[in-house]
Protein backbone atom coordinates (compact mmCIF):
# COMPACT_ATOMS: atom_id res chain seq x y z
CA UNK A 1 0.00 0.00 0.00
CA UNK A 2 1.54 3.14 -1.00
CA UNK A 3 0.52 5.09 1.89
CA UNK A 4 2.55 8.89 1.54
CA UNK A 5 4.24 9.48 5.08
CA UNK A 6 2.52 12.62 6.74
CA UNK A 7 5.32 13.18 8.93
CA UNK A 8 9.08 12.47 8.28
CA UNK A 9 11.42 12.51 11.31
CA UNK A 10 15.33 13.23 9.90
CA UNK A 11 18.19 13.12 12.25
CA UNK A 12 20.66 15.36 12.26
CA UNK A 13 23.45 16.43 14.71
CA UNK A 14 21.88 19.65 15.65
CA UNK A 15 18.98 17.69 16.57
CA UNK A 16 15.77 15.91 14.86
CA UNK A 17 14.30 17.56 11.54
CA UNK A 18 10.21 16.94 11.12
CA UNK A 19 8.90 17.93 7.74
CA UNK A 20 5.25 18.10 8.17
CA UNK A 21 3.53 17.19 4.99
CA UNK A 22 1.65 20.68 3.11
CA UNK A 23 -1.27 19.02 1.58
CA UNK A 24 -3.17 16.92 3.84
CA UNK A 25 -5.26 17.92 6.78
CA UNK A 26 -3.90 19.73 9.72
CA UNK A 27 -5.90 17.15 11.73
CA UNK A 28 -3.59 14.26 10.38
CA UNK A 29 -0.41 15.67 10.64
CA UNK A 30 -1.36 15.42 14.37
CA UNK A 31 -2.35 12.42 14.63
CA UNK A 32 0.96 10.96 12.82
CA UNK A 33 2.78 12.73 14.43
CA UNK A 34 1.57 11.75 18.07
CA UNK A 35 2.26 8.25 16.65
CA UNK A 36 5.23 8.63 15.41
CA UNK A 37 6.90 10.86 18.79
CA UNK A 38 5.57 7.92 20.97
CA UNK A 39 7.76 5.26 18.85
CA UNK A 40 10.73 6.90 20.48
CA UNK A 41 10.84 5.75 23.86
CA UNK A 42 14.33 7.74 25.60
CA UNK A 43 16.22 7.26 28.67
CA UNK A 44 15.93 9.96 31.52
CA UNK A 45 19.46 10.50 31.30
CA UNK A 46 19.26 11.52 27.60
CA UNK A 47 20.48 15.15 26.94
CA UNK A 48 17.85 17.84 25.34
CA UNK A 49 16.81 17.04 21.77
CA UNK A 50 16.58 20.26 20.04
CA UNK A 51 13.58 19.80 17.40
CA UNK A 52 13.00 22.34 14.23
CA UNK A 53 9.94 21.85 12.42
CA UNK A 54 9.70 22.23 8.55
CA UNK A 55 5.76 23.19 6.93
CA UNK A 56 6.79 23.34 3.67
CA UNK A 57 3.99 25.39 2.07
CA UNK A 58 1.39 25.27 4.69
CA UNK A 59 0.83 28.53 6.89
CA UNK A 60 -0.31 27.60 10.42
CA UNK A 61 -1.97 29.72 13.09
CA UNK A 62 -0.26 30.54 16.14
CA UNK A 63 -2.36 28.61 17.86
CA UNK A 64 -1.83 25.81 15.66
CA UNK A 65 1.77 26.73 16.74
CA UNK A 66 0.79 25.85 20.12
CA UNK A 67 -0.23 22.86 19.28
CA UNK A 68 2.17 21.23 17.26
CA UNK A 69 5.10 22.65 20.44
CA UNK A 70 2.26 21.14 22.88
CA UNK A 71 2.54 17.43 21.17
CA UNK A 72 6.59 17.73 21.04
CA UNK A 73 6.95 18.57 24.61
CA UNK A 74 4.81 15.62 25.69
CA UNK A 75 8.33 13.82 24.90
CA UNK A 76 10.23 14.78 27.62
CA UNK A 77 13.78 15.37 26.06
CA UNK A 78 12.17 17.16 22.95
CA UNK A 79 12.40 20.63 22.41
CA UNK A 80 10.81 22.71 19.44
CA UNK A 81 13.59 25.41 18.59
CA UNK A 82 11.96 26.80 15.48
CA UNK A 83 9.29 26.25 12.52
CA UNK A 84 9.76 27.27 9.63
CA UNK A 85 7.44 27.69 6.58
CA UNK A 86 7.95 28.88 3.10
CA UNK A 87 4.91 31.05 3.11
CA UNK A 88 3.80 34.14 5.66
CA UNK A 89 0.85 35.92 5.86
CA UNK A 90 0.45 39.93 4.17
CA UNK A 91 1.37 41.42 7.43
CA UNK A 92 4.12 39.72 8.48
CA UNK A 93 5.41 39.88 4.57
CA UNK A 94 4.93 43.91 4.52
CA UNK A 95 6.46 44.52 8.03
CA UNK A 96 9.31 42.19 6.69
CA UNK A 97 9.42 44.31 3.84
CA UNK A 98 9.41 47.76 5.98
CA UNK A 99 12.53 46.30 7.85
CA UNK A 100 14.32 45.80 4.85
CA UNK A 101 13.66 49.39 3.42
CA UNK A 102 15.48 52.84 3.45
CA UNK A 103 13.33 55.71 4.75
CA UNK A 104 14.83 58.73 3.30
CA UNK A 105 14.05 61.85 5.80
CA UNK A 106 15.33 64.98 4.18
CA UNK A 107 15.16 67.82 6.95
CA UNK A 108 17.51 69.20 9.88
CA UNK A 109 16.69 66.84 12.67
CA UNK A 110 16.62 70.09 15.80
CA UNK A 111 16.33 69.85 19.43
CA UNK A 112 13.70 67.55 20.23
CA UNK A 113 13.06 66.41 17.17
CA UNK A 114 12.69 62.58 16.75
CA UNK A 115 12.26 60.24 13.78
CA UNK A 116 11.85 57.14 14.74
CA UNK A 117 11.96 54.21 11.47
CA UNK A 118 11.69 50.42 10.27
CA UNK A 119 14.06 49.20 8.20
CA UNK A 120 17.19 51.72 7.58
CA UNK A 121 17.05 55.27 7.64
CA UNK A 122 19.19 57.81 5.54
CA UNK A 123 19.19 61.86 6.97
CA UNK A 124 19.65 64.22 4.34
CA UNK A 125 20.17 66.86 6.31
CA UNK A 126 22.07 67.58 9.98
CA UNK A 127 20.70 66.20 13.26
CA UNK A 128 21.49 68.88 15.96
CA UNK A 129 22.43 68.91 19.58
CA UNK A 130 19.25 66.93 21.19
CA UNK A 131 17.33 65.55 18.17
CA UNK A 132 17.15 62.12 17.93
CA UNK A 133 17.52 59.23 14.87
CA UNK A 134 15.96 55.98 15.52
CA UNK A 135 15.73 52.78 13.37
CA UNK A 136 15.52 48.99 13.36
CA UNK A 137 17.85 49.06 10.71
CA UNK A 138 20.96 50.55 10.03
CA UNK A 139 21.33 54.81 10.77
CA UNK A 140 23.44 56.98 7.75
CA UNK A 141 23.39 60.73 7.76
CA UNK A 142 24.26 62.92 4.99
CA UNK A 143 25.06 65.92 7.17
CA UNK A 144 26.56 66.34 10.31
CA UNK A 145 25.14 64.06 13.47
CA UNK A 146 25.18 66.00 16.57
CA UNK A 147 22.80 64.36 18.61
CA UNK A 148 21.58 61.09 19.55
CA UNK A 149 21.44 57.82 16.96
CA UNK A 150 20.06 54.49 17.84
CA UNK A 151 20.25 52.09 15.39
CA UNK A 152 19.13 48.53 15.33
CA UNK A 153 16.10 49.68 18.00
CA UNK A 154 14.99 46.43 18.01
CA UNK A 155 17.80 44.50 18.95
CA UNK A 156 19.55 44.01 15.72
CA UNK A 157 23.30 44.15 16.62
CA UNK A 158 24.74 44.15 13.27
CA UNK A 159 23.15 47.71 12.52
CA UNK A 160 25.32 50.73 11.92
CA UNK A 161 25.34 54.10 12.40
CA UNK A 162 27.39 56.57 9.41
CA UNK A 163 27.79 59.99 9.35
CA UNK A 164 29.94 62.70 6.74
CA UNK A 165 30.93 64.37 10.19
CA UNK A 166 29.78 62.52 13.31
CA UNK A 167 30.21 63.99 16.68
CA UNK A 168 27.40 62.99 18.20
CA UNK A 169 26.09 63.79 21.89
CA UNK A 170 25.50 59.41 22.38
CA UNK A 171 25.25 56.78 19.53
CA UNK A 172 23.05 53.66 20.58
CA UNK A 173 23.32 50.40 18.75
CA UNK A 174 20.89 48.18 20.18
CA UNK A 175 21.49 47.95 23.67
CA UNK A 176 24.47 49.12 23.50
CA UNK A 177 25.01 52.96 24.58
CA UNK A 178 28.13 55.21 24.16
CA UNK A 179 28.20 58.59 24.95
CA UNK A 180 31.23 61.67 23.71
CA UNK A 181 34.18 61.61 25.81
CA UNK A 182 33.95 64.82 28.49
CA UNK A 183 37.33 65.89 27.81
CA UNK A 184 36.74 69.15 25.57
CA UNK A 185 37.89 70.27 22.18
CA UNK A 186 37.40 66.56 21.39
CA UNK A 187 36.48 67.39 17.48
CA UNK A 188 34.25 64.85 15.93
CA UNK A 189 35.32 62.97 12.61
CA UNK A 190 34.86 63.53 9.29
CA UNK A 191 32.84 59.81 7.82
CA UNK A 192 32.98 57.72 10.25
CA UNK A 193 31.01 54.73 11.44
CA UNK A 194 29.83 53.32 14.52
CA UNK A 195 29.07 49.66 14.96
CA UNK A 196 29.09 47.14 17.93
CA UNK A 197 32.30 45.46 17.79
CA UNK A 198 31.92 41.81 19.07
CA UNK A 199 35.19 41.35 20.86
CA UNK A 200 34.75 44.52 22.96
CA UNK A 201 30.78 44.27 23.97
CA UNK A 202 31.65 47.27 23.33
CA UNK A 203 30.22 50.53 20.16
CA UNK A 204 33.31 51.49 18.23
CA UNK A 205 33.74 54.02 15.95
CA UNK A 206 35.97 53.57 12.74
CA UNK A 207 36.51 55.10 9.54
CA UNK A 208 33.87 54.76 7.08
CA UNK A 209 36.22 53.06 4.36
CA UNK A 210 36.96 50.44 6.63
CA UNK A 211 33.58 49.41 7.85
CA UNK A 212 32.90 47.05 5.42
CA UNK A 213 35.74 44.94 6.46
CA UNK A 214 33.69 44.54 9.87
CA UNK A 215 29.91 44.51 8.33
CA UNK A 216 30.44 42.75 4.57
CA UNK A 217 26.80 42.80 4.54
CA UNK A 218 26.38 46.63 3.68
CA UNK A 219 27.34 45.08 0.39
CA UNK A 220 24.21 43.78 -0.16
CA UNK A 221 22.42 47.59 0.92
CA UNK A 222 23.65 48.95 -2.10
CA UNK A 223 22.58 46.61 -4.12
CA UNK A 224 18.85 47.23 -2.42
CA UNK A 225 19.51 50.38 -3.44
CA UNK A 226 19.93 50.35 -6.95
CA UNK A 227 16.50 47.99 -7.50
CA UNK A 228 14.97 51.05 -5.82
CA UNK B 1 14.44 63.73 54.66
CA UNK B 2 15.43 66.59 52.55
CA UNK B 3 14.24 69.74 52.01
CA UNK B 4 12.74 70.44 48.22
CA UNK B 5 13.73 74.16 47.07
CA UNK B 6 11.81 75.55 43.91
CA UNK B 7 13.29 78.26 41.63
CA UNK B 8 11.35 80.03 40.12
CA UNK B 9 10.74 83.60 39.16
CA UNK B 10 7.95 84.15 36.45
CA UNK B 11 9.84 85.37 33.58
CA UNK B 12 11.97 83.73 31.29
CA UNK B 13 15.89 84.70 31.25
CA UNK B 14 16.45 85.77 33.97
CA UNK B 15 18.79 82.94 35.49
CA UNK B 16 16.61 80.24 37.22
CA UNK B 17 18.25 77.54 35.32
CA UNK B 18 21.89 78.70 35.88
CA UNK B 19 20.90 79.65 39.89
CA UNK B 20 19.45 76.14 39.98
CA UNK B 21 23.13 74.87 38.57
CA UNK B 22 25.46 76.80 40.72
CA UNK B 23 23.55 76.07 44.24
CA UNK B 24 23.71 73.00 43.49
CA UNK B 25 27.01 73.33 42.84
CA UNK B 26 27.91 75.08 45.94
CA UNK B 27 25.59 72.89 48.55
CA UNK B 28 27.99 70.00 46.72
CA UNK B 29 31.05 72.00 47.27
CA UNK B 30 29.98 71.74 51.02
CA UNK B 31 28.98 68.13 50.81
CA UNK B 32 26.03 68.04 50.98
CA UNK B 33 23.56 65.05 49.06
CA UNK B 34 22.00 67.17 46.49
CA UNK B 35 19.35 66.64 43.69
CA UNK B 36 18.90 69.01 40.59
CA UNK B 37 15.58 68.25 39.15
CA UNK B 38 14.72 70.14 35.57
CA UNK B 39 11.17 70.04 34.82
CA UNK B 40 11.14 72.66 32.14
CA UNK B 41 9.86 69.71 29.61
CA UNK B 42 10.30 70.29 26.07
CA UNK B 43 13.02 73.51 26.56
CA UNK B 44 15.46 71.08 29.32
CA UNK B 45 18.68 73.05 29.31
CA UNK B 46 19.81 72.56 33.08
CA UNK B 47 21.64 69.25 31.96
CA UNK B 48 23.68 71.08 29.38
CA UNK B 49 24.94 74.19 31.66
CA UNK B 50 25.68 70.62 34.26
CA UNK B 51 27.56 69.42 31.00
CA UNK B 52 25.44 66.15 31.25
CA UNK B 53 23.41 66.32 28.08
CA UNK B 54 25.16 63.23 26.45
CA UNK B 55 24.53 61.22 29.63
CA UNK B 56 21.22 61.31 29.46
CA UNK B 57 18.81 58.11 28.82
CA UNK B 58 16.28 58.31 31.30
CA UNK B 59 14.33 61.33 32.08
CA UNK B 60 11.62 62.76 34.24
CA UNK B 61 8.60 61.75 32.00
CA UNK B 62 9.79 58.28 31.75
CA UNK B 63 10.08 58.12 35.64
CA UNK B 64 6.45 59.33 35.61
CA UNK B 65 5.29 57.21 33.62
CA UNK B 66 7.15 54.23 34.92
CA UNK B 67 8.78 53.27 31.96
CA UNK B 68 12.25 53.32 34.23
CA UNK B 69 12.77 53.41 37.92
CA UNK B 70 13.74 56.81 39.76
CA UNK B 71 17.47 55.67 40.39
CA UNK B 72 17.75 54.76 36.94
CA UNK B 73 16.96 58.03 35.43
CA UNK B 74 19.51 59.84 37.69
CA UNK B 75 22.77 61.50 36.27
CA UNK B 76 25.45 61.49 38.53
CA UNK B 77 28.08 64.60 37.99
CA UNK B 78 31.21 64.54 36.20
CA UNK B 79 32.97 66.31 39.82
CA UNK B 80 31.05 65.53 42.77
CA UNK B 81 29.42 62.22 43.35
CA UNK B 82 26.82 63.81 45.89
CA UNK B 83 25.48 65.50 43.17
CA UNK B 84 23.06 64.63 40.44
CA UNK B 85 20.43 65.68 37.93
CA UNK B 86 16.90 64.35 37.25
CA UNK B 87 17.04 65.48 32.85
CA UNK B 88 13.62 66.76 31.55
CA UNK B 89 12.26 65.38 29.01
CA UNK B 90 12.72 67.02 25.40
CA UNK B 91 10.06 65.00 23.32
CA UNK B 92 7.34 64.18 25.54
CA UNK B 93 4.27 66.15 25.50
CA UNK B 94 4.38 68.34 29.24
CA UNK B 95 0.90 67.48 29.74
CA UNK B 96 2.23 64.02 31.02
CA UNK B 97 3.57 65.23 34.01
CA UNK B 98 1.29 66.21 36.97
CA UNK B 99 1.38 68.08 40.18
CA UNK B 100 0.92 64.26 41.55
CA UNK B 101 3.77 63.27 39.94
CA UNK B 102 5.85 65.40 40.95
CA UNK B 103 4.82 64.94 44.44
CA UNK B 104 5.41 61.25 44.04
CA UNK B 105 8.84 61.92 42.39
CA UNK B 106 10.24 64.31 45.04
CA UNK B 107 8.85 62.73 47.76
CA UNK B 108 11.33 59.64 47.05
CA UNK B 109 14.04 61.76 46.26
CA UNK B 110 13.45 63.24 49.53
CA UNK B 111 14.69 60.06 51.58
CA UNK B 112 17.63 59.99 49.88
CA UNK B 113 18.99 63.46 49.34
CA UNK B 114 19.47 66.95 51.77
CA UNK B 115 18.49 69.22 49.65
CA UNK B 116 16.48 68.70 45.89
CA UNK B 117 16.53 71.95 43.55
CA UNK B 118 13.71 71.80 41.66
CA UNK B 119 14.38 73.71 38.14
CA UNK B 120 11.05 75.92 37.28
CA UNK B 121 10.04 76.54 33.80
CA UNK B 122 9.25 79.85 32.53
CA UNK B 123 5.61 81.10 33.17
CA UNK B 124 2.38 80.44 35.62
CA UNK B 125 1.45 77.73 33.51
CA UNK B 126 1.12 73.90 34.24
CA UNK B 127 4.56 73.44 34.22
CA UNK B 128 4.90 75.98 37.12
CA UNK B 129 2.56 74.51 38.95
CA UNK B 130 4.20 70.91 38.32
CA UNK B 131 7.47 72.56 39.34
CA UNK B 132 6.04 73.92 42.65
CA UNK B 133 3.63 70.78 44.15
CA UNK B 134 6.24 68.71 45.12
CA UNK B 135 8.44 72.24 47.21
CA UNK B 136 8.67 73.08 50.59
CA UNK B 137 10.51 76.24 49.96
CA UNK B 138 10.83 78.32 47.13
CA UNK B 139 13.90 80.50 45.84
CA UNK B 140 12.45 83.22 43.50
CA UNK B 141 15.06 85.10 40.87
CA UNK B 142 14.71 88.40 39.81
CA UNK B 143 17.12 90.79 38.01
CA UNK B 144 17.31 94.76 38.32
CA UNK B 145 14.56 95.47 35.53
CA UNK B 146 11.08 96.48 36.08
CA UNK B 147 9.56 93.68 33.85
CA UNK B 148 11.18 90.69 35.57
CA UNK B 149 10.60 92.45 39.57
CA UNK B 150 7.01 92.67 37.83
CA UNK B 151 6.82 88.85 37.68
CA UNK B 152 8.56 88.14 40.57
CA UNK B 153 5.74 89.84 42.06
CA UNK B 154 3.16 87.71 40.52
CA UNK B 155 5.02 84.53 41.31
CA UNK B 156 5.35 85.76 44.87
CA UNK B 157 1.84 86.30 45.13
CA UNK B 158 1.02 82.73 43.40
CA UNK B 159 3.33 80.87 45.89
CA UNK B 160 1.43 82.52 48.87
CA UNK B 161 -1.55 80.57 47.90
CA UNK B 162 0.73 77.24 48.20
CA UNK B 163 1.38 75.51 51.31
CA UNK B 164 4.95 75.99 51.25
CA UNK B 165 7.10 78.82 53.28
CA UNK B 166 7.46 82.20 52.75
CA UNK B 167 9.89 82.25 49.62
CA UNK B 168 13.02 84.11 49.89
CA UNK B 169 14.83 86.39 46.74
CA UNK B 170 17.77 86.00 45.15
CA UNK B 171 19.16 89.06 42.49
CA UNK B 172 20.35 87.99 39.70
CA UNK B 173 22.97 89.94 37.34
CA UNK B 174 23.49 92.59 39.27
CA UNK B 175 25.62 95.63 37.12
CA UNK B 176 27.62 97.68 39.68
CA UNK B 177 28.32 100.33 37.15
CA UNK B 178 24.46 101.03 36.30
CA UNK B 179 23.29 101.13 39.61
CA UNK B 180 25.71 103.27 41.03
CA UNK B 181 24.96 106.16 37.96
CA UNK B 182 20.97 105.56 38.78
CA UNK B 183 20.23 103.31 35.39
CA UNK B 184 19.65 100.16 37.54
CA UNK B 185 17.22 99.43 40.38
CA UNK B 186 19.36 99.02 43.26
CA UNK B 187 18.40 95.78 46.21
CA UNK B 188 17.13 98.62 48.47
CA UNK B 189 14.48 99.36 45.48
CA UNK B 190 13.52 95.61 44.38
CA UNK B 191 13.51 94.48 48.38
CA UNK B 192 10.94 97.04 49.11
CA UNK B 193 8.92 96.31 46.48
CA UNK B 194 8.65 92.66 46.99
CA UNK B 195 8.85 92.70 50.80
CA UNK B 196 10.15 89.17 50.97
CA UNK B 197 13.60 87.82 52.58
CA UNK B 198 16.84 88.31 50.55
CA UNK B 199 18.91 84.98 50.19
CA UNK B 200 21.61 86.58 48.21
CA UNK B 201 22.85 89.00 45.30
CA UNK B 202 24.79 87.74 42.28
CA UNK B 203 27.01 90.36 40.11
CA UNK B 204 26.49 90.01 36.55
CA UNK B 205 29.55 87.74 34.81
CA UNK B 206 31.10 86.67 31.99
CA UNK B 207 32.29 83.42 33.42
CA UNK B 208 28.45 82.67 34.06
CA UNK B 209 28.22 82.65 30.51
CA UNK B 210 31.62 80.79 29.62
CA UNK B 211 30.64 78.66 32.63
CA UNK B 212 27.42 77.80 30.64
CA UNK B 213 29.17 77.08 27.50
CA UNK B 214 31.91 75.03 29.00
CA UNK B 215 28.90 73.00 31.02
CA UNK B 216 31.02 73.97 34.05
CA UNK B 217 28.81 75.75 36.50
CA UNK B 218 30.37 79.18 37.82
CA UNK B 219 30.11 77.86 41.20
CA UNK B 220 33.37 75.63 40.54
CA UNK B 221 35.68 79.07 40.21
CA UNK B 222 36.17 80.41 43.38
CA UNK B 223 38.00 83.29 41.82
CA UNK B 224 35.07 84.98 39.97
CA UNK B 225 32.36 87.26 41.50
CA UNK B 226 29.18 85.48 40.90
CA UNK B 227 30.97 81.93 41.95
CA UNK B 228 31.10 84.12 45.65
CA UNK B 229 27.60 85.66 45.24
CA UNK B 230 26.25 81.51 44.50
CA UNK B 231 28.40 79.88 47.46
CA UNK B 232 27.22 82.70 49.83
CA UNK B 233 23.28 81.91 48.88
CA UNK B 234 24.55 78.46 49.78
CA UNK B 235 25.73 78.66 52.91
CA UNK B 236 22.81 80.68 53.82
CA UNK B 237 20.34 77.78 52.79
CA UNK B 238 22.76 75.95 54.87
CA UNK B 239 21.83 78.19 58.22
CA UNK B 240 25.18 80.64 58.14
CA UNK B 241 24.72 84.18 58.72
CA UNK B 242 27.28 85.41 55.65
CA UNK B 243 26.68 89.18 55.15
CA UNK B 244 25.77 90.85 51.80
CA UNK B 245 28.69 90.99 49.24
CA UNK B 246 29.86 94.39 49.03
CA UNK B 247 28.78 95.57 45.21
CA UNK B 248 31.41 98.81 45.41
CA UNK B 249 34.48 96.96 46.34
CA UNK B 250 36.19 97.60 43.19
CA UNK B 251 36.19 101.22 44.70
CA UNK B 252 37.93 100.81 47.50
CA UNK B 253 40.96 102.93 47.77
CA UNK B 254 44.00 101.46 49.47
CA UNK B 255 43.09 103.79 52.40
CA UNK B 256 40.13 102.50 53.06
CA UNK B 257 41.52 99.23 53.30
CA UNK B 258 43.29 100.15 55.77
CA UNK B 259 40.57 101.84 57.56
CA UNK B 260 38.52 98.57 57.80
CA UNK B 261 40.99 96.07 58.71
CA UNK B 262 41.84 98.50 61.78
CA UNK B 263 38.19 98.51 62.20
CA UNK B 264 38.02 94.81 61.97
CA UNK B 265 41.52 94.69 64.42
CA UNK B 266 39.60 96.68 66.83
Amino acid sequence: MNHKQKVMIKGTREGLILHLDDQCDFEEILTELKGKLSEHITTDEAPLIRVSIELGYRYIHPYQEEILKEIVREQQHLVVEEIDSKVMTKEVALEWEKDRDITAISQTLRSGQVIDVKGDLLVIGDVNPGGTVRASGNVFVLGKLFGVAHAGSEGWTRAVIAASYLEPSQLRIADKISRSPDQEEVDGGYMECGFIDETAGAIRIDRLQKVVKWRPELVSLERRMHHG
Amino acid sequence: MGEAIVITSGKGGVGKTTTTANLGTALAIQGKKVCLVDTDIGLRNLDVIMGLENRIIYDIVDVIQHRCRTKQALITDKRFDCLHVLPAAQTSDKSQVTPDGMKEIVAELKEDYDYILIDCPAGIEQGYKNAVSGADKAIVVTTPEKSSVRDADRIIGLLEQEEIEPPSLVINRIRTHMIESGDMMDVEDIISILAIDLLGIVVDDDAVITGSNRGEPVALKPDTKAAIGYRNIARRILGESVPLMNLREEKITFLTKVKRILRIAK
